[in-house]
């Protein structure tokens, strides 16, 4: 009796749960994002040993090079060919956390250690970079035999089209993301930045850092011929580094926009909740 | 008692050093006290073991550095480290022209020699056009010229018992003369020269004058200047603080500097 006067609640249809990332994905994803973070803050402070960049073979304090952070005595700057600009407190010139004054490059917050030392960021970016390197040649393995590249990283003719790119990119810049069933499988922009990321960017940033070893230029000297040098290899290096910083900045962002709880919950636990249809009730 | 508690307490040390380590990594700006803790730095310095195992694998002992044309030159090379010894000594020494500079040979030899500069001018001679790389990350090019290290040890009958050359430098650093170091692949390496020329004239005194080593698959500071003796050795372990340079001594570069 008492039950025939309880209202009727909408039916809630149960969220369909679908298993998107297998376990190697979701290690690699999270080996990784410690590991590019730790070469990032400790590229960087490589960098501070010597903050400009050059084109060619060689490139030392007397020759021009193409970016330079430096410092005047009351200001920092970041110069890039013939452009300048001020930088004071981030770039060239800040203040540490015990409110002294610097004047390398990156600040403190951004590097491994906080304080100057070479030895030390190359010693965290010289181990990880074997982490990073064993890790997307594992991973590179798993995604030509296991299935991942051919089941959710190829990109088939009809996305290709110019048509069916520029849609996907006003469907982003409207923030409308796919849903349903669609919203388990990769668009062709997540599909490029992946395949960019792993096939292009990771392996230019090892390529380019082998090119800077001496030993390895004896041993391959052919990497000095594909990347015009030294001094050319390591400006990739760094351009590269920061495309990755670019490529990392818009997945957060996706991340968020796209619900973060159930994304974040995908790449740990391997399953992802289908954001239902539009139109049906959640 | 002690000699229980004080393993005990280093293990606890190291594993605290680990915690510390994984709990403190997404504080960025706490990664010093991961960076200095034992237990870390131990696992770090695994790189430059995996990176010396690998190359040494990779290349071929006898694979050339890169050499290039004239053309290639720096207009300007760059010298670093010490561009002037002090003291009287090295002075009185650059004012004669180096000719009374001495360069011995000695440790795990049959013959220890004495070496003037004259005597080093004499020898088979190999000049190389090869690039200098900074392990702050510049790079200059420049024309070297000298007897092979080969050669030099040869002529001293370095023994089998050999496996390391130091070099011994004039210039003082703080509290410590430079020294150097490598292992017997580099050391009898074709390119490895002891260099008394640069760019076709005697080598100037910022660039090490009379003698420096070039060992063209490493790092410049392997790139000991103001060499006044060679050493066969067959461990680092007594010599310096036993981790085979002054900056390797002090600051914790890396000794193998191929990369």
């Amino acid at each position: 009796m008492a039950e025939a006067e309880t209202p009727v609640a909408p039916i809630q249809p149960e969220p369909v749960r679908v298993y998107r990332h297998r376990l190697p994905a979701r290690i690699w994803h999270w080996v990784n994002a410690v590991t590019l973070l730790i070469l990032l803050m400790s590229g960087l402070m490589i960098f501070n040993a010597h903050p400009r960049l050059y084109w060619g073979e060689y490139g030392a304090n007397f020759d021009r090079a193409w970016l330079v952070i430096g410092s005047t005595p009351d200001s920092g700057y970041l110069r890039i060919g013939d452009y300048r600009v001020e930088t004071t407190g981030v770039l060239g010139r800040w203040t540490d956390a015990e409110g002294a004054q610097k004047t390398w490059a990156f600040p403190g917050w951004a590097t491994i250690p906080t304080s100057y030392s070479l030895a030390d960021g190359r010693r965290w970016h010289l181990l990880f970079a074997w982490v990073l390197s064993i890790g997307l040649t594992l991973y590179m393995v798993w995604t030509l035999l296991g299935g991942h590249l051919r089941k959710d990283l190829h990109i088939r003719r009809a996305e290709w089209l110019p048509r069916h790119i520029w849609h996907d990119v006003k469907e982003h810049a409207r923030l409308r993301f796919p849903r349903g069933e669609a919203a388990a499988r990769y668009g062709i922009l997540q599909k490029l930045s992946y395949i960019g990321v792993i096939f292009v960017l990771l392996p230019l940033m090892i390529a380019t850092g082998l090119t800077m070893s001496p030993g390895m230029n004896a041993a391959w000297p052919w990497l000095l011929d594909v990347f015009g040098g030294r001094q050319s290899a390591r400006s990739i290096h760094f351009i590269a580094a920061w495309a990755l910083v670019a490529f990392f900045l818009v997945h957060i962002a996706m991340v968020l926009l796209a619900g973060p709880i159930n994304e974040v919950r995908s790449m740990v636990t391997g399953w992802f909740r289908l954001p239902p249809e539009r139109g049906e009730r959640a | 008692m002690s000699e229980i508690v004080l393993p005990r307490r280093q293990l606890i040390a190291r594993a605290g050093g680990l915690v510390a380590a994984a709990g403190a990594l997404p504080l960025l700006s706490g990664c010093d006290v991961i960076n200095d803790a034992p237990a870390v730095r131990k696992i770090l310095s695994m790189g430059e073991e995996m990176n010396r195992a690998s190359q040494r694998a990779l290349i071929d002992r006898n694979a050339l550095a890169r050499e290039f044309g004239k053309s290639d030159l720096s207009p300007y090379f760059r010298p670093n480290g010490t561009r002037l010894p002090a003291g009287a000594a090295y002075a009185a020494h650059a004012s004669s022209g180096f000719a009374d500079w001495r360069v011995k040979v000695t440790g795990l030899v049959a013959r220890p020699l004495s070496l003037s500069m004259a005597d080093i001018r004499t020898m088979p001679q190999r000049t190389q056009i090869t690039r200098h790389d900074c392990v702050e990350g510049w790079s200059a090019i420049g024309q070297w010229t000298g007897p092979q290290l080969s050669d030099i040890l040869a002529a001293a009958g370095v023994r089998d018992s050999a496996r390391y050359i130091v070099f011994r430098c004039a210039d003082r650093l703080g509290d410590a003369l430079y020294y150097e170091s490598c292992d017997m692949v580099d050391a009898l390496h074709p390119q490895t020269i002891m260099a008394w020329a640069l760019n076709g004239a005697v080598l100037p005194i910022a660039n090490g004058a009379p003698l420096r080593l070039r060992i063209e698959r490493q790092l410049g500071y392997k790139h000991a200047k103001y060499v006044n003796a060679i050493e066969a050795v067959a461990s680092l372990d007594q010599i310096g603080a036993g981790k085979g340079g002054y900056w390797e001594d002090r600051i914790d570069y890396e000794w193998y500097a191929g990369i």
